[in-house]
């Protein structure tokens, strides 16, 4: 049932081009209804997975029989949270842009085909397939920075486009190298994830294979220091992109490197591990501090993304359960936040005040121009910087402790970002929200009232806020299925040899 | 398990709702958002007084009854919070809900005019609930959610003002300062997670408060040589140093009083920065678990630290509050100064000596700051003691209770509960085996405050209104006409009938706790109190107690020397202490530099760190990606030439000579028949030559 999530979004993208022109009110209600049977889908599927029953198989049918390709989706505990996630992002996504009035119909074609395929990567079980939708989701990202972008929107499309690339050749190569030797090994070729898991590759093999297909993922992921797509290509996206970037795009660099890089190479893992935890602890202090002095509002943002991301990739080579829960956990969480906060700065205030300049916003005095739009954001920020309550915080703490028993210096240097997150994060409310700059009376009269915040906007901050809520109040309701999909990984990865 | 047990969650959820209906309330349902907040904490107050009574005359083993139930799964284990009601959390609840309640009624009062009203009290109610969850949690998990709320609360509160730039400033230092101590906590919650597996506190055994988990910490030895229970013990004090303002993170607390004066009375005073105190004894066993083989040892290392801290801090904070000049940083020194000394109690007597210092100072500095609001109010929002003066006549009800609360805080002798607190507190520093000097800055540190508190009420209080002469001076004399008509009046009864209240407790809690009836030391150690009227005069008893009257004393009489005697004239005089010892005086009035040291090294540095950062992302990350990009279109371009002037060419160039041949053999086709007859022999005479050839071979 959960292979409908692509269907539709497909289906969606493929009405919306077909509509006349001049008909924006449809394709936005049309898009929206699409991303809502999308979500509809994803919840239900949350609902009746059976965490007991293991992967759970939707569709296997060969599709290319002479390599061996098959259309082959699956759903473990893993896919059915982040499916769960990109439905709520495209949501949200789509009633943050229900402003946007050049092209809307192209826009929202785009954007549904980057919703199926960010679908498509989470549910598929065979290499090729996933590889093929991990393309599909890159290229309307690329259309959507550079016609419907702003600041340096070439600039940042350009760097976005060559860094997936060169991500996306780096996985590419070791996808192929994985197939040969596999094949070679046990004269059985296959794309097959699952049959591929079980391979006992030799050790000079993952010792190179392992670390090209997981920076080749780890790219998308904001892995420091192949980083700086991030900051720019956020800012010179439009809005939703920007949610859908920050929440669900850097998040299909996380699942590949868990779903492919680790499960096939596990001796690779326990190779690289180290390596790895040090790139992410550094990511995640590094990205803090940048953050700290940046003086647009939106890289603000885009480096807090980089530093969250640390978080998982932390995670995920822990290597234990609790690590491995937390890191997942923490791709929905930030997935949620960074929307909601991109949402805030991007439509909310941005598309009022024209500026995202931290010096000019000082001087509007937003936090009572747009009281909503500063209690949004206060609640996000003190969400994101890790706030009990919230989900980041149970997922934080679940890295924290799993670091701890890998690499507790890690842990301790994670804390350290912690403190610097809380810093960047209350510089930006201060100065954006509730600064006294406004009293100047020039500015002030000159001042035009600035449109109020919309249903829609309130409407997709609710989503977002009260998704993260449930969550940080009652983590069971995903870490119930979490938790067996990891186990069973792990399980998997300590047979082939991890540890 | 009784109902009360059963339903303690109550205590701080109510509040929680109350805060949670306000938040949906308009702007204008003031008397809503007064009405919820104190009839909740009403409630609460009542359940807390329910959950005491429950505790009363129970013996140690039965005294302490948790309800515990799991909340989610941790890796393979279930993560289980839980709430604990103990002697400990029964005394604190009542403090918290009783002084709460005050305060909550006196901020209707303060907060009349303010036009955030009902904001106000959906974060005080906000705060009265997560400052309950931190004391009734059975789990340092539990206790660390409702910290980190109460730390968000107290930031909102100290930022409530935001208009004005240092509150906000204020607001964002105190988040950060305090966001420190808590990291370490977390780190040593996890820490005391991957050792015992619980964070429950008290589990039937099982919890890592109790015995076996205690044994597994002391024996357990890290690389640097500490037992893991000194390191994790060590870690969960940092975030305790935080919360309560302990040297070095200090820094936070005198500046969050740009918040409004009921928040700094409850958050700043009586409760949130006691939650630190309230941590240490709660883990209490934690920092004193020792290994069989140095039972013998006097104390561990862990509350060592502790002691050296609060010593430290108490003469620290005391010394810098001798030459403050607004009302409320006195106050704000005074409790740095005060939390000091109840972690010295903790690491030198014990939870009961520490507990019951935390206990009487609640009372009466919150007195002190209910009064100084008073003072403030009644003075049109002027908070600089040199601008006040003669206050006694115009304010008799704050003079009167205020003179209680000073009392009460510099510990003057037999009447006043601080002297039996703090005496408490002497005594076990003066036993304390491993040295006496912690004693010694007790000492000293009582004379400071001594000291401080008169220099503070004799220029407020005493000597004539010093407020119009400033203002006159500045603004010409049609001002200062006008001013005149603003004379200090005294507050409404509804300020100032918790202050009588408040005033009346910090009189009489101290016979609770005198070393002839020490029912509350008793009490939180679940035994039966004795009374023995022989324990107050026996010898070491009398001395000290004597001893430490005579301190108070002298600190009373050099300040009344100094500033009683001849009262300040004009709001521009120079202070008592800076014409004898000008440059001590500035050294303390800058509060020793830390805030300037720290905005040289640690801020620096981390700008610094930041802007490197900036520019490595700017500059090295980001030109390495334009690099490739031009290596890319310049071989772009290499292979654009190549092709079009090597591979191009020759393509070309054949493309010619075929064209050519084509030419050439195109020519041969001319249509003459006479050559084509004649090629068509020419060939069949070479065919036949071949073939005869072909024959013969």
């Amino acid at each position: 049932m959960l292979a409908w999530t692509i269907y539709i979004s497909f289906l969606g993208a493929g009405l919306l081009t077909l509509l006349p022109r001049n008909s924006a009110a449809l394709a936005r209600r049309l898009a929206l209804l699409t991303a809502l049977a999308g979500l509809a889908v994803a919840v239900a599927g949350l609902i009746r997975f059976d965490p007991a029953a293991g992967t759970r198989m939707i569709a296997d049918v060969p599709w290319i029989p002479a390599l061996h390709i098959r259309y082959f989706l699956a759903a473990d505990g893993i896919s059915v949270t982040l499916v769960l996630l990109t439905g709520l992002a495209a949501v949200a996504g789509i009633l943050f842009s229900w402003n946007i009035e050049q092209r809307t119909k192209e826009f929202f074609a785009f954007y549904l085909a980057l919703i199926g395929g960010v679908y498509g990567v989470f549910l598929s079980f065979d290499l090729f397939l996933l590889f093929v939708f991990y393309e599909i989701a890159i290229i309307p990202k690329y259309f959507i920075i550079a016609i419907w972008g702003s600041t340096r929107r070439e600039y940042g499309a350009m760097k976005l486009a060559l860094y997936s690339f060169v991500g996306s050749a780096m996985v590419l190569i070791g996808m192929i190298a994985a197939f040969v030797v596999a094949g070679h090994l046990t004269g059985h070729y296959t794309f097959d994830l699952t049959v591929l898991a079980r391979v006992p590759f030799p050790a000079s093999f993952q010792r190179w294979a392992f670390p090209l297909v997981f920076i080749g993922f780890g790219i998308l992921a904001g892995l420091w220091p192949f980083h700086t797509w991030a900051p720019t290509g956020h800012v010179a996206a439009p809005t939703a992109a920007s949610m859908l970037l920050a929440g669900v795009v850097m998040k299909l660099g996380t699942y590949g490197c868990l779903r492919v890089a680790m499960t096939l190479f596990p001796a690779g893992v326990t190779m690289w591990r180290t390596e790895i935890a040090v790139l992410a602890v550094i990511g995640i202090v590094y990205g803090a501090m940048v953050a700290l002095v940046q003086k647009d509002f939106k890289f603000v943002i885009g480096y807090s993304s980089v530093s969250h991301m640390g978080f998982v990739l932390l995670g995920l080579v822990t290597l234990n359960q609790i690590g491995l829960d937390g890191a997942v956990l923490q791709m929905f969480s930030h997935g949620i936040l960074a929307g909601l906060l991109f949402g805030v700065v991007g439509r909310m205030v941005y598309d009022r005040t024209h500026t995202r300049e931290l010096a000019d916003l000082e001087t509007m005095n937003l936090g009572r121009a747009l009281p909503f739009a500063a209690v949004t954001f206060v609640i996000a920020a003190v969400a994101s910087m890790g706030l009990p309550g919230f989900s980041g915080f149970v997922a934080e703490l679940q890295v924290l402790v799993g670091a701890w028993s890998a690499f507790p210096k890690a842990a301790i240097a994670a804390g350290v970002g912690i403190v610097i997150g809380v810093a960047y994060l209350l510089r930006a409310v201060q100065r954006a929200f509730f600064s006294d700059m406004a009293a100047r009376p020039v500015e002030a009269a000159a001042h035009h009232p600035l449109p109020p915040i919309s249903w829609p906007e309130r409407i997709g901050a609710g989503l977002l806020i009260a998704a993260s809520l449930v969550v940080g109040l009652y983590p069971q309701v995903l870490l119930n299925v979490i938790s067996p999909g990891v186990a069973s990984l792990l399980e998997a990865m300590r047979k082939g040899g991890a540890l | 398990m009784s109902w009360i047990v059963h339903n303690l969650w109550l205590v701080p959820f109510l509040p929680l709702l109350a805060a949670g209906l306000t938040a949906l309330a308009k702007q204008r349902h003031r008397r809503f958002a007064a009405t919820l907040a104190i009839g909740s904490m009403t409630v609460s107050f009542l359940l807390a007084v329910g959950a005491f009574a429950h505790t009363l005359g129970r013996h140690e083993d039965e005294a302490r009854q948790v309800f515990n139930f799991p909340w989610f799964q941790f890796g393979t284990e279930w993560l289980k919070l839980g709430w604990v009601l103990d002697p400990l959390t029964a005394a604190m609840l009542v403090m918290v809900t009783f002084v709460g309640l005050l305060i909550f009624i006196y901020s209707v009062g303060y907060m009349a005019h303010d036009e955030n009203f009902t904001r106000f009290f959906c974060f005080l109610s906000l705060f009265a609930g997560a400052m309950l969850g931190v004391v009734i949690a059975n789990s340092l998990l539990l206790l660390f959610i409702c910290w980190e709320l109460v730390g968000l609360t107290s930031y909102l509160l100290i930022g409530f003002w935001y208009h004005k730039p240092s509150a906000a400033a204020a607001a964002k230092k105190a988040f950060i300062t305090t966001r420190l101590g808590d990291v370490a906590l977390l780190l040593g919650m996890v820490w005391l997670y991957s050792q015992t597996g619980t964070l429950l506190f008290y589990d039937n055994g099982a919890g890592c408060l109790e015995q076996s988990a205690l044994g597994a910490m002391v024996a357990q030895t890290t690389s640097l040589g500490l037992a893991a229970s000194t390191g994790i013990g060590l870690l969960i004090f940092a975030g305790a140093v935080g919360k309560s303002g302990q040297v070095p993170l200090h820094v936070w607390l005198p500046d969050a009083m740009e918040g409004p004066t009921p928040v700094s009375a409850l958050i700043h005073a009586a409760t949130m920065v006691a939650a630190g105190v309230f941590l240490v004894a709660r883990v209490y066993p934690l920092m004193a678990a020792r290994d069989i083989a140095d039972v013998l040892s006097p104390s561990t290392a862990a509350l060592q630290v502790v002691t050296w801290v609060g010593a430290i801090t108490a003469v620290f904070a005391a010394l810098i509050a001798v030459a403050q000049t607004d009302i409320k940083r006195i106050l704000a020194y005074s409790t740095v100064s005060q939390l000091g000394y109840m972690m010295l109690g903790l690491g030198v007597g014990g939870v009961a000596v520490g507990m019951f210092h935390l206990i009487t100072h609640a009372f009466f500095k919150a007195l002190l700051f209910m009064g100084a609001g008073s003072v403030i109010h009644g003075c049109h929002e002027e908070q600089d003691i040199r601008r006040m003066g003669g206050l006694r006549k115009l304010m008799p009800v704050t003079f009167a209770t205020y003179a209680v609360g000073m009392l009460a805080l510099a510990g003057f002798p037999l009447l006043f509960s601080g002297f039996w607190s703090k005496d408490e507190i002497l005594h076990a520093a003066h036993e304390w085996p491993v040295s006496c000097w912690p004693f010694y800055f007790g000492l000293f540190g009582a004379l400071l405050t001594a000291f401080y508190m008169t220099r503070q009420v004799a220029c407020v209080f005493f000597g004539n209104y010093r407020g119009h002469a400033a203002e006159g001076a500045a603004a010409g004399n049609h001002h200062a006409a006008k001013s005149r008509r603003h004379q200090p009046h005294e507050s409404p009864a509804v300020m100032t009938a918790p202050l009588a209240i408040l005033a009346a407790f910090a009189v009489v809690l101290g016979f609770l706790g005198t070393p002839a009836w020490p029912w509350f030391q008793s009490y939180l150690e679940g035994e039966a109190a004795m009374v023995d009227p022989d324990k107050l005069l026996a010898p070491g008893t009398l001395a000290l107690m004597l001893g430490s009257a005579l301190v108070v004393f002298a600190g009373l009489g050099l300040g009344w020397w100094l500033y009683g005697r001849r009262p300040m004239r004009h709001a521009d005089d120079a202070d008592g202490l800076e014409r004898l010892h000008p440059e001590i005086f500035a050294v303390l009035r800058d509060k020793f530099y830390v805030d300037e040291f720290y905005e040289a090294t640690v801020i620096r540095f981390n700008a610094g760190c930041a802007w490197l950062g900036d520019w490595l992302d700017r500059w090295i990350w980001g030109g390495a990606v334009l690099a490739c990009k031009f290596i890319t279109i310049g071989l772009s371009w290499l292979s654009r030439l190549f092709d079009e002037f090597v591979v191009n060419l020759g393509f070309d160039e054949g493309c010619r000579r075929i064209g050519n041949g084509a030419r050439f053999t195109s020519s041969l086709q001319d249509g003459q028949t006479q050559n084509y007859l004649r090629t068509l022999a020419l060939a069949l005479a070479a065919l036949l030559l071949l073939l005869t050839w072909g024959c013969k071979g």
